[in-house]
């Protein structure tokens, strides 16, 4: 990793290239256009986040349609407990065992989910970049179980969390990798604090560190860990935990370990954080009113299912008024979001050291795994010492300590190329020019317009299947939400674009979600800018 | 009327006016279809009892106030403050820093991390150029530096990449994922298996997924930290019994039957665990009688055997093979393929139900990305090597069997183990030995493991979060034995050991 593999990154790096696409220069041939340069950066005049709603009919008809799915379910419970003993077996008690599973609690799984299980676990193979490999499956049993077919079917991949496009076989993080697995092995076997720390490890640290401007870094070896094992050594009982409603599971499930309170606030509301901040500090802890020994505020950067960034300037302004301590999980946001890429605060044009902790991971940009906590040398020292993954949990492996180290330097621009800011500068265009014209076709689309995940919102539930299927059908993996990772009436469907992808490849995309939004009546948005398929392919770029 | 008429006029059109709204009124009310027969039954009803119409009236009318008053809270110890006191209270306020200052030991601790230069293995170079023996590492089976399972890796970094980019959900189940669980199962002998993506967030998310609130988990106190987590944030009841003690879970589970007849509580879920080696203690579960308590009693068993996969029975299939017990007597195995198996990640096995369920309510399986394929790949090329190796566990066996030997008549240690575990904690006898507080033990523990250092042996104390750990841990040096190491390095590893303990310790004798 050292200079040897830096030297070796520049002769490579010439060979390197993705898969059709040209740079943003290139995407037309109008000369004004051809100057712009997108970059992903908070825009005066930008709307935010806006949740819209559809008319009442479709929120009518979604209602009935959950209500019409529930009695059926419950019809065929009643009728299946009856005459079809043996298939409810294992909800009953058992020879003196109570279910696994309880009755209520499985029926959604059993009677919503399970209709529309070809939709989720597709089994793939292969780079999971531009185009992900399904391998295509059967099933005999209504969606119980699957049989692989054999064949396999090429689709564009708007699933991954490849933002970056460095999930790659080959180019110079494959190479560097490579190096790195005949060097080092594969694994250290070892926590972080017994012997598995190695050369790399700290490489990687600083590197980070320098990336996310922040004095430290550390590094965990599972994205889901760095939050569920270093919330609880943060904050402990008397200490109040204060937490966006749509915070992820990793956030939750370390927040509940860490034996804190716990308060909930709307999603980017701010002034709902804000009268909960002053009720909060003013009333004190529940029952004893002493004073709260910290407070945390917990917030994404970017948000997985709303496509939402959060509101970062108010959030400072209020952290200097309220005094409370800051941590932005960065999962999806860095590497996505920034002119540079350097996440949330990069994307505002903000000082990270306003921030007391910033959390990202390695599995979404930069096509690796893991996690990283980034902050000042003092909070990184005690976290080494007491974060129970760098105690009880492996060390990260070295070939995704290498991956990180090479697509990070490529970011940087550290490899001597221009690769990485032209990567930036084709996800920032991507992402604004699918969620634009998306919303121009009239499809009620969340998020914010520069956020690289776009959740097209479905309502219905029978459009739920309908939309992947469909979409399956054109070659094109998507993501489908339902509850209970979404609100009841908010199911959607969710691309994540990457800078892999082509201005082809959008085109494409949006022709199909054109098609298929005729067929399935998604047109919801009362958006009086409305563009035909025609126009969109035309003038999709003016204006984004 | 008449008289109105000419001496009020306005008041007069406001008399028209109300007439004529009044009889639209009413004729619109009519045309409702029904509103006859309410307004019939609300006129009887008032020619019955005048009473009920006032009443009902009443009602209304503290609707209409009760919707319109400002919500009330719930608390009753919410304490109603102005604006301004707000303020005050607001500005007064002051956190505790972040985190807390480190202590000496703290910085001591810090700096005594070894940093390993180069590749992981049973030997390694340190960053200041020292060769070393490692003998903390989990490398049971020597095969960190194996080179077919290197190339099997740098194939699949060509054909899949590193990362996975997504939950197994959406897009990350991959076909090396499908086909390493079918491995694992066969290997085991149970039904189906999941895999995870990190060793210590498995069990921590598998009991959560099944346990809840009002379900019953006797866990033996020896358990590892992943357990306890899992455990705490499950919400169930929770009865720890004593380590390795059969009387006592025994005792346990007999007084919840009692409980549980004289409550007459509804059945719920109720499982035992405990974990295969002691991560902690380095010694082994007692399968047989665990096996046939959680029979008598009607319990779950779940077995974390993170430790003992691949190293312990003929095979090296784990507990099960070590006491040749039907695999699918144990509800859950949980195990690790960052030991033995050289790579990252953990799985679950047990029957099909267990596993689906996990498929859906598995936190660290749902949200999290899966496993890389060049990961999983790796550790199912371990799987093959011991598959082909079947003396392996017997190789262990016997390098753990010689370096207790020269170990066993240093005075000042206790080996914590069990016969046949090659985890071995070494503990200070503190019948011979003068030590203080844990602190002070865990600073002559260092000394030793410095002194090793010096003479060529890689060592670690056991580390722990102290401050979360639910049950005190004595201090120790944790040592691994591998199959890869041979005759003469055991030898020497033992009598550096040795050599370094008595050379720390010999001083602080009663």
């Amino acid at each position: 990793m050292g200079k040897g593999s830096q030297t070796k990154l520049s002769s490579t790096a010439q060979s390197f290239h993705l898969p059709a696409i040209e740079t943003p220069a290139n995407y037309s041939s109008s000369n004004m256009i051809a100057k712009q340069r997108y970059v992903s950066k908070r825009r005066d005049d930008d709307p935010g986040w806006v949740e819209e709603e559809p008319q009442y009919y479709f929120l009518f008809t979604t209602y009935l349609s959950y209500l019409v799915l529930i009695c059926l379910g419950h019809l065929r419970d009643f009728f299946g407990k009856r005459f079809k003993r043996k298939d409810y077996e294992h909800l009953k008690e058992q020879n003196g065992y109570a279910p696994l599973n309880s009755d209520f609690d499985n029926f959604y799984v059993r009677r919503l989910k399970l209709r529309i299980n070809d939709c989720f676990n597709r089994p793939v193979t292969g780079v999971p970049g531009r185009k992900i490999t399904l391998l295509e499956r059967e099933t005999k049993d209504y969606c119980k179980t699957f049989q692989l077919t054999g064949k396999t079917k090429d689709c564009l991949n708007l699933s991954s969390y490849n933002y970056l496009g460095f999930a790659q076989g080959k180019g110079p993080c494959a190479d560097a990798v490579e190096q790195t697995v005949l060097k080092y092995g594969i694994t250290t076997c070892s926590p972080r604090v017994e012997v598995g720390t190695s050369d790399l490890h700290h490489q990687v640290e600083s590197l980070v560190a320098r990336f996310v401007r922040k004095p430290a870094a550390m590094l965990i070896s599972m994205g889901y860990a760095t939050n569920s094992t270093t919330l609880p050594t943060l904050v402990s009982k008397g200490c109040l935990i204060i937490s966006d409603e749509f915070n992820h599971s990793s956030i939750v499930f370390g927040s509940r370990l860490s034996g804190a309170f716990i308060r909930v606030f709307k999603h980017n509301n701010m002034a709902d954080l804000e009268a909960l901040l002053k009720e909060c500090i003013s009333q004190g802890q529940p029952r004893t009113h002493r004073p709260w020994k910290k407070i945390l505020l917990v917030v994404e950067g970017l948000y997985s299912m709303e496509g939402s960034i959060c509101n970062l300037p108010k959030i400072i302004e209020l952290k200097k008024k309220y005094k409370f301590y800051l941590y932005v999980d960065e999962a999806h946001s860095i590497g996505a979001l920034g002119p540079r890429g350097r996440g949330v605060c990069d994307y505002y044009g903000i000082d990270p050291n306003e921030v007391d902790i910033l959390m990202g991971t390695f599995t979404k940009s930069f096509g690796a795994a893991g996690g990283y906590i980034a902050a000042s040398q003092d909070i990184i020292d005690h976290l080494k010492l007491t974060n129970h993954a760098s105690i009880y949990a492996e060390s990260m492996t070295p070939i995704v300590l290498q991956q990180v180290y090479t697509s990070m330097t490529i970011i940087m621009g550290e490899d001597g190329t221009s690769q990485g800011q032209e990567r930036l500068e084709r996800l920032a265009f991507n992402a604004r020019y699918l969620s634009t014209n998306l919303r121009r076709l009239g499809f009620i689309i969340y998020g914010d317009r520069d956020s690289p995940i776009i959740p097209l919102l479905l309502f219905n539930p029978a459009k739920i299947p309908a939309f992947s299927r469909e979409c399956l059908k054109r070659d094109l993996a998507v993501v489908v939400v339902a509850y209970p990772a979404t609100p009841m009436i908010s199911s959607r469907a969710r691309f994540c674009v990457s800078a892999a992808h082509s201005k082809q490849d959008l085109n494409e995309i949006l022709k199909i979600c054109n098609e298929i939004g005729e067929i399935l009546q998604l047109k919801y948005s009362d958006n009086k800018v409305r563009y035909t398929i025609e126009e969109v392919l035309r003038d999709g770029e003016k204006n984004l | 009327m008449e008289t109105m008429e000419t001496a009020y006029p306005a008041l007069n059109e406001l008399f028209v006016f109300l007439n004529t709204t009044i009889t639209q009124i009413s004729i619109y009310y009519s045309r409702i279809p029904g509103s006859a027969i309410l307004l019939k039954y609300i006129k009887n009803s008032h020619q019955d009892d005048p009473f009920r119409t006032a009443l009902e009236l009443l009602l209304v009318f503290f609707a209409i106030i009760y919707l319109f008053t400002n919500k009330y809270r719930t608390d009753n110890n919410f304490i109603e403050l102005t604006p301004q006191e707000v303020e005050e209270l607001v500005d007064e306020w002051q956190p505790d820093p972040l985190v807390p200052q480190l202590s000496d030991d703290d910085k001591r601790e810090l700096e005594k991390i070894p940093v390993i230069n180069g590749p992981q293995g049973l030997k390694v170079k340190l960053i200041n150029g020292k060769s070393l023996i490692n003998f903390s590492s989990f490398d049971f089976l020597g095969l960190l530096t194996n080179v077919t399972i290197k190339e099997k890796a740098i194939e699949t970094l060509k054909k899949y990449g590193v990362g996975s980019c997504g939950p197994p959900g959406f897009y990350g189940t991959f076909d090396v994922h499908t086909e390493f669980e079918k491995k694992v199962s066969e290997f085991l002998g149970t039904e189906d298996t999941i895999i995870y993506s990190q060793g210590f967030s498995t069990i921590s998310s598998a009991i959560p997924s099944f346990c809840k609130r009002g379900d019953i988990l006797v866990i033996d106190e020896g358990c590892n930290f992943a357990i306890q987590k899992g455990v705490q944030i499950s919400r169930s009841v929770i009865k720890w019994f004593k380590h390795n003690d059969m009387e006592d879970l025994e005792r346990i589970l007999q007084k919840i039957k009692n409980e549980d007849i004289e409550t007459g509580r509804k059945l719920t879920r109720r499982f035992i665990i405990s974990e295969g080696i002691f991560e902690n203690y380095g010694d082994i579960a007692l399968l047989p009688k665990l096996v046939e308590l959680k029979k008598l009693y009607k319990y779950r068993l779940i077995l974390d055997e993170s430790l003992s996969f691949g190293i312990m029975g003929k095979r090296g299939a784990g507990l099960t093979d070590y006491f040749d017990i039907n695999p699918t007597d144990v509800d859950m195995i949980v195990g690790s393929m960052c030991n033995a198996l050289c790579s990252s990640g953990g799985f679950c096995s047990g029957s099909f139900e267990i596993t689906e369920h996990q498929r859906i309510s598995g936190l660290a399986y749902c949200y999290s990305a899966s496993l890389p394929a060049m990961l999983t790949v790796s550790a199912s090329e371990s799987l093959n090597i011991l598959k082909r190796n079947p003396q392996f566990p017997l190789t262990i066996n016997q390098n753990t069997i010689l370096f207790k030997q020269i170990l066993k008549n240093v005075k000042y240690l206790l080996l914590n183990c069990s016969k046949d575990s090659p985890v071995i904690h070494l503990r200070i006898n503190e019948e011979i030995v003068r030590v203080g507080d844990i602190q002070d033990k865990e600073r002559c523990l260092q000394d030793i493991v410095d002194e090793a250092i010096n003479n060529g042996i890689l060592l670690t104390r056991a580390k722990y979060v102290r401050s979360q750990e639910l049950f005190g841990v004595e201090p120790s040096i944790r040592i691994c034995i591998s199959a890869g190491f041979t005759k003469k390095e055991i030898e020497k590893a033992a009598s550096v050991i040795k050599n370094a303990v008595t050379k720390v310790l010999k001083n602080k004798t009663h």
